[in-house]
C-alpha cells in the first residue's frame, strides 16, 4: 500500500498495465481522480531525480464519468511537441517557451475523448533534433537505469516517464528513431508506426515526410490498446490513411509458427556492441524456439541511410522552423539552440538554388532505393529483426561535442523512417554494465498488428527478461 | 522613328470564390470582415497545423486551364516557396513549382491594336488577320497571403485572407502593344466570370495583374516575327545572363532584362503602367544603357512606376515538394469530368449569336462581354418570337429599354414598340378636319398647287395626336381629304 499525504490510502496500483488499472477503476476500487493524483505525485518525484517533464499538471484537466471508455481514467504523458489547448507546448525549445496553443493535436484529442488523463508533457531534444535529449533547451533527461547515462532521444523524457512508472503510457514522436532509441535505452516498448497511420495534426513538425506519432508503454497489449484509440483517418492530415479504424488486440495471441524473420546483415556488423549483438542473437533464438524461420537478408542501401536522412530531415526542418521568425512567438531566432541552428543551416543550404539537384533531389532518389530494399526483403520474409542502436545508452556528454558521432546513433533506425514502414522496439535484456538493450521488429506498411502479435508472443515467452520490471522497481 | 518593340508577358492572379480556403475550412469570403476573425491554426501557420487541399479549388484551377486550352497534367504536386514577410505566417507559401495543374495553352482574341500607336514606339502590325493568339505558359494554384496595413509607425497584419485559393495564370511574352493586353485581360476576365469561379474584382483585389515589361529593337522586316521560337524565354528566371550587346543604344538581341510591375488594380492602370514603362525604358536604352531588372510598383495617383526590389535582391525561394500534401494524381476520365462542367465560353457564345441570331459580330461581342447581360439577353429571347433576336440585341445595346425590367417585361415592352400603332380612326378623322378648317389659307395654297404644304398638315395632325399616328397613313388620309 502506498501512503497518501493524509491518512488516505489507495490500492497499490504501482506497475499496473492499462487493462489491470481499468479493471480496478471499473470495480470502483480506485477512482480516476485518485489514480491521477497518484501518478502526478510519482511524476513529480521522478522528475526531480531525472529531469523527465517540461510541464507537469497541477490538477486533472477533466473528470472521467464514463468508465466504459477504452482509456477511462488512465494517466498518460506526451512529448512536449503535441499541441495541447491552453497548456504550453515548447517542443523543448526556448523559442516556444511562452507558446500556449489554441488547439489540440488530433492524437491528444482522441486520447482525452477515450478517457485518458494527461499528467504532463515530457522533455525531449528541442524540435526532436537529437538522440540523447541533451539538446533540450530546458534540461537533460537522465537514464533511469544509471543517471550518468543519457535516456536516449529525442523522446527521452517520454521513455523515462514510462520506465519509472511516472505515467502508464506516453505518446512519443519518431522521425529517425526518436521513439525506438530512448525506448531501447530505458528498457521499455516503443512503436514507430507506418507513416500515415496516426495523424500528425498538431504535432510540432520536425521533418514532415518522416515524422510519426506512436505509443510507448510497458506491455505489448498496452501499446495495442492505445494504438487502437489513436490510429486511423484524420481529415486534418492530408497524409493520413483513408482507413478509419484498426484492430490490434484481438490478434495478439495468434500463433507465430511458420513465420519467417529476416536478419539484415548490414545491421549485424562488427560495429555493433558485443553485448547488444549477443542479446539480439539470443532473442532471435527465442523466436526460433517459437517456431519461426530465421533468414539472413540484405538491405544493400543501408550505408546511404544516414546521409539521406540528414539531407531530407534538415531540409524539411529548415522549412518547418522558418515560421519562428520573431514576429509572433515572443522570441527571435537567436533563441534557437546550436543544434537547431546547425540543422536549419544545413537544410537551407541543401535546398538552395544550385545545390537542390545535387543534394535534396539525389536524396529523394536514394530514398526510393532504400524503400525498394525493404519491398524486396518483404517478398522473402514476414518481418525483420535488428538491433535498435549499435550501442546501449552512452554517458551524458560523451557525444554532445561531436554532432556526427551523435548522428550515427541513428544508423539503424533512420532507414525505417525513410521507407515509411513500422518498427517496434522491445527490451531484450541487459548489458554487462546493467543497461537495457533494445531490438526492433520491422514490418511492411500497415502491418503493426503482425509486429504486436510477434512481440506479444515474445513477451509471453520471456517477459522481456524482466527488464521492464527491474527498471521500474528502482523507482518503487 | 519606331525604334523599339514592346515585349510583355503577363502574370495574372485570380482569387477563387470557393466556400472555404485553400488548405483549411475557414471561409474564403474574407472581404470586409473584422481583422483576424476569419482564421484558424492552419491559415495562421501555428506549430503543428497541417494543410489539406481544397478539392473544389483544384477542380476550378483545372477548369481555368481547360478554358485556356491548356494541357492538364495527370500528375501534379504542391511545393513550398520560402520567403520571410510578416503577412506570410508559415514563412513559405504553398504554391506549385515544376508540376502545375495546367501547361501550354493559348487564348485567341480579336486584336485591338491600331495601325500606329505612338510616334516613339512601334506596334506590330505584321498580322494581316484580326485574330491573334497569345500563348499561356501555365496555370497553377497557390494560397494567398495575409494583408499588411501601415498606420504611422505601426504595421498591422490581418490574416483573414491568408490561404484563400489563388490561381496564377502566366503568359508567354507575346504582347507587343497595350491594346492587345487590355483586350486579352478583358477576355480573360470574361472567361473567369463565365466559369463562375471568381468575382475577378480588380478593385477588391480578387484579380491582380503583374506585367513583365521590356523593350527590344525593331527587327528589319525580313526577320519576320520579333519573337522567334527558342529565343531567350522572357518568363524564365534570368540566370546571370550576359548584358545585352549595346551598340549606340541599339539592342541586337531579344531583351535580357525585364521589369515586373506589381500593385495594379485595373485594366486602365495596367495600360498606363506599361505606357509609362515604355517611355522610361526607351529613355534608358536611348542612352545606351540597359534598364535594371527589377520589380516596380505602380502609383496610380502619380501615374508612375517606382522601384521596389532589384535583381540583386532576388530571392532564392528554396522550392521543394510540399511533404504535407501527397501529389495529385488525376485520371483522364477525372480530367474530362471536370471539363464537362464547363458551360459555354464567351467565344462559343459570340459565334452562336452570330450564327443563330444573325447578330453583327460587334454586337455579339458587346452582349457577351458581361455574362449577366448575355444571360439577360437569353432570358428575354425566351419571351420573344423567333426572328426578333436582333431587335432584342439592339434594344439592350442602345439602352432603348431598361434592363432593370424583368426579362418578361422587357419582352412585352419590345413587342409594344415593334407593333404598328393602333389608332382611333374617328379621332384621327376629326383631328384632320379640325386642322384643315383652322388653316384655310394653307388649304387654299395647297389646292392651288403648293403640295409641299402636305408636310405642314401632317406635322400639325401629329402634334395634336401626340405622335400616336402613322405618318404614311396620315399622308394618305390628308391627301384624300384635300383632293
Amino acid at each position: 500500500m502506498v501512503q497518501g499525504e493524509g491518512c488516505k490510502t489507495i490500492m497499490n496500483i504501482f506497475g499496473t498495465s492499462i487493462t489491470q488499472l481499468r479493471e480496478l477503476i471499473k470495480q470502483k476500487k480506485v477512482s480516476p481522480a485518485e489514480v491521477w493524483e497518484y501518478f502526478a505525485k510519482r511524476s513529480k518525484l521522478n522528475d526531480e531525480k531525472l529531469g523527465i517533464f517540461i510541464t507537469r499538471l497541477n490538477t486533472p484537466l477533466q473528470k472521467v464519468d464514463n468508465l466504459e471508455l477504452p482509456l477511462a481514467g488512465i494517466p498518460f504523458s506526451m512529448k512536449d511537441t503535441y499541441n495541447t489547448k491552453d497548456i504550453r507546448t515548447t517542443a523543448a525549445s526556448k523559442v516556444l517557451e511562452n507558446y500556449i496553443p489554441q488547439y489540440n493535436a488530433t492524437v491528444y484529442q482522441r486520447l482525452i475523448n477515450a478517457g485518458a488523463m494527461l499528467v504532463g508533457k515530457t522533455n525531449c531534444d528541442a524540435w526532436g533534433h537529437g538522440s540523447s535529449t541533451e539538446n533540450s533547451d530546458y534540461k537533460i533527461t537522465k537514464n533511469p537505469w544509471n543517471t550518468e547515462y543519457v535516456a536516449g532521444g529525442s523522446s527521452g523524457g517520454s521513455a523515462a516517464a514510462v520506465a519509472t512508472n511516472s505515467t502508464v503510457f506516453d505518446i512519443g514522436e519518431d522521425t529517425g528513431g526518436s521513439i525506438r532509441l530512448p525506448a531501447a535505452f530505458c528498457g521499455i516498448i516503443g512503436l514507430k508506426v507506418t507513416y500515415g497511420l496516426v495523424s500528425r495534426y498538431g504535432c510540432v513538425a520536425y521533418a514532415s515526410s518522416l515524422d510519426t506519432v506512436g505509443p510507448m508503454a510497458t506491455t505489448v497489449e498496452d501499446v495495442a490498446i492505445v494504438l487502437e484509440v489513436i490510429a486511423g483517418n484524420d481529415t486534418y492530415d492530408g497524409t493520413s490513411t483513408s482507413i478509419k479504424s484498426f484492430e490490434y488486440k484481438k490478434t495478439l495471441n495468434d500463433s507465430i509458427e511458420g513465420l519467417t524473420i529476416g536478419v539484415p546483415k548490414e545491421y549485424m556488423t562488427d560495429g555493433i556492441d558485443a553485448d547488444v549483438r549477443s542479446r539480439v542473437e539470443e532473442s532471435i533464438d527465442v523466436y526460433r524456439k517459437l517456431g519461426a524461420t530465421i533468414k539472413e537478408i540484405s538491405l544493400p542501401h543501408t550505408k546511404y541511410a544516414i546521409s539521406t536522412y540528414y539531407l531530407l530531415a534538415t531540409s524539411e526542418t529548415s522549412s518547418n522552423l522558418a515560421r519562428y521568425d520573431g514576429i509572433r512567438y515572443g522570441y527571435n531566432r537567436a533563441a534557437f539552440g546550436p543544434e537547431a541552428m546547425r540543422r536549419i543551416m544545413l537544410g537551407s543550404y541543401t535546398l538552395s538554388a544550385g545545390y537542390y539537384d545535387q543534394y535534396y533531389k539525389k536524396a529523394l532518389k536514394v530514398r526510393t532505393k532504400i524503400h525498394e530494399d525493404f519491398e524486396q526483403a518483404f517478398k522473402e520474409v514476414d518481418v525483420i529483426a535488428a538491433p535498435v542502436s549499435p550501442t546501449p545508452a552512452f554517458k551524458i556528454g560523451e557525444k554532445a561535442s561531436d554532432p556526427l558521432q551523435m548522428y550515427l546513433s541513428d544508423v539503424l533506425t533512420v532507414s525505417i523512417n525513410i521507407a515509411g514502414i513500422p518498427s517496434l522496439s522491445i527490451p531484450v535484456g541487459l548489458t554487462s554494465n546493467n543497461l537495457p538493450v533494445g531490438m526492433q521488429l520491422i514490418g511492411n506498411h500497415f502491418e503493426e498488428a503482425k509486429l504486436l502479435n510477434i512481440a506479444h508472443q515474445f513477451e509471453q515467452e520471456t517477459h522481456f527478461f524482466d527488464v521492464i520490471e527491474k527498471g521500474r522497481k528502482k523507482y518503487e | 522613328m519606331n525604334k523599339y518593340t514592346l515585349v510583355v508577358g503577363l502574370e495574372i492572379h485570380v482569387e477563387l470564390k470557393t466556400k472555404s480556403k485553400m488548405f483549411c475550412q475557414c471561409s474564403a469570403d474574407y472581404f470586409g470582415k473584422e481583422p483576424n476573425t476569419n482564421t484558424c491554426p492552419v491559415c495562421l501557420g501555428m506549430p503543428g497545423a497541417l494543410p489539406v487541399p481544397n478539392r473544389t479549388a483544384i477542380e476550378w484551377a483545372i477548369k481555368i486551364g481547360q478554358a485556356l486550352n491548356c494541357k492538364i497534367n495527370n500528375h501534379s504536386k504542391f511545393d513550398r516557396k520560402h520567403y520571410f514577410y510578416p503577412d506570410l505566417p508559415k514563412a513559405y507559401q504553398i504554391s506549385q513549382y515544376d508540376e502545375p495543374f495546367a501547361v501550354g495553352g493559348e487564348l485567341v482574341i480579336a486584336s485591338a491594336a491600331k495601325q500606329s500607336n505612338s510616334k516613339e514606339i512601334a506596334t506590330s502590325t505584321t498580322s494581316p488577320r484580326n485574330d491573334k493568339t497569345f500563348r499561356i505558359t501555365r496555370v497553377h494554384l497557390e494560397e494567398d497571403t495575409g494583408k499588411l496595413t501601415h498606420e504611422g509607425d505601426d504595421s498591422l497584419v490581418d490574416f483573414n485572407r491568408s490561404s484563400v485559393p489563388l490561381v496564377e495564370i502566366v503568359t508567354e511574352p507575346d504582347f507587343d502593344n497595350v491594346e492587345d493586353i487590355k483586350a486579352f485581360l478583358e477576355e480573360l476576365h470574361t472567361i473567369i466570370k463565365y466559369l463562375d469561379v471568381s468575382d475577378a474584382n480588380m478593385e477588391e483585389g480578387s484579380m491582380r495583374i503583374e506585367p513583365n515589361i521590356s523593350l527590344m529593337l525593331v527587327h528589319p522586316p525580313s526577320s519576320g516575327h520579333p519573337l522567334p521560337e527558342g529565343g531567350p524565354a522572357h518568363d524564365l528566371p534570368f540566370k546571370g545572363s550576359t548584358p545585352p550587346k549595346a551598340e549606340g543604344g541599339m539592342l541586337r538581341e531579344l531583351p535580357h532584362y525585364k521589369v515586373e510591375v506589381k500593385n495594379i488594380n485595373s485594366f486602365n492602370f495596367a495600360k498606363k503602367a506599361i505606357e509609362y514603362e515604355m517611355i522610361r525604358q526607351a529613355a534608358i536604352l536611348d542612352k545606351g544603357e540597359t534598364p535594371t531588372q527589377e520589380t516596380r510598383g505602380y502609383n496610380e495617383d502619380k501615374k508612375i512606376t517606382y522601384s521596389q526590389r532589384s535583381k540583386e535582391d532576388a530571392k532564392d525561394y528554396r522550392y521543394f515538394p510540399e511533404p504535407d500534401i501527397p501529389p495529385i494524381e488525376l485520371t483522364d476520365k477525372e480530367i474530362e469530368d471536370i471539363r464537362s462542367t464547363i458551360s459555354e465560353l464567351p467565344a462559343e457564345r459570340r459565334a452562336r449569336y452570330v450564327q443563330e441570331y444573325n447578330l453583327k459580330a460587334s454586337d455579339a461581342a458587346l452582349l457577351c462581354r458581361d455574362i449577366e447581360i448575355s444571360q439577360y439577353f437569353e432570358k428575354v429571347l425566351a419571351h420573344i418570337d423567333k426572328g426578333f433576336e436582333v431587335n432584342v440585341s439592339n434594344a439592350i445595346i442602345n439602352k432603348k429599354i431598361s434592363t432593370d425590367l424583368s426579362p418578361e417585361d422587357f419582352a412585352k415592352q419590345l413587342t409594344e414598340m415593334a407593333k404598328p400603332k393602333e389608332v382611333d380612326e374617328d379621332k384621327l378623322a376629326s383631328v384632320i378636319a379640325s386642322v384643315l378648317s383652322s388653316n384655310p389659307k394653307q388649304v387654299e395654297s395647297y389646292k392651288a398647287g403648293k403640295t409641299g404644304l402636305l408636310q405642314f398638315f401632317i406635322g400639325q395632325v401629329m402634334k395634336e395626336m401626340k405622335g400616336q399616328a402613322d405618318p404614311q397613313m396620315l399622308q394618305k388620309l390628308i391627301e384624300e381629304k384635300l383632293s
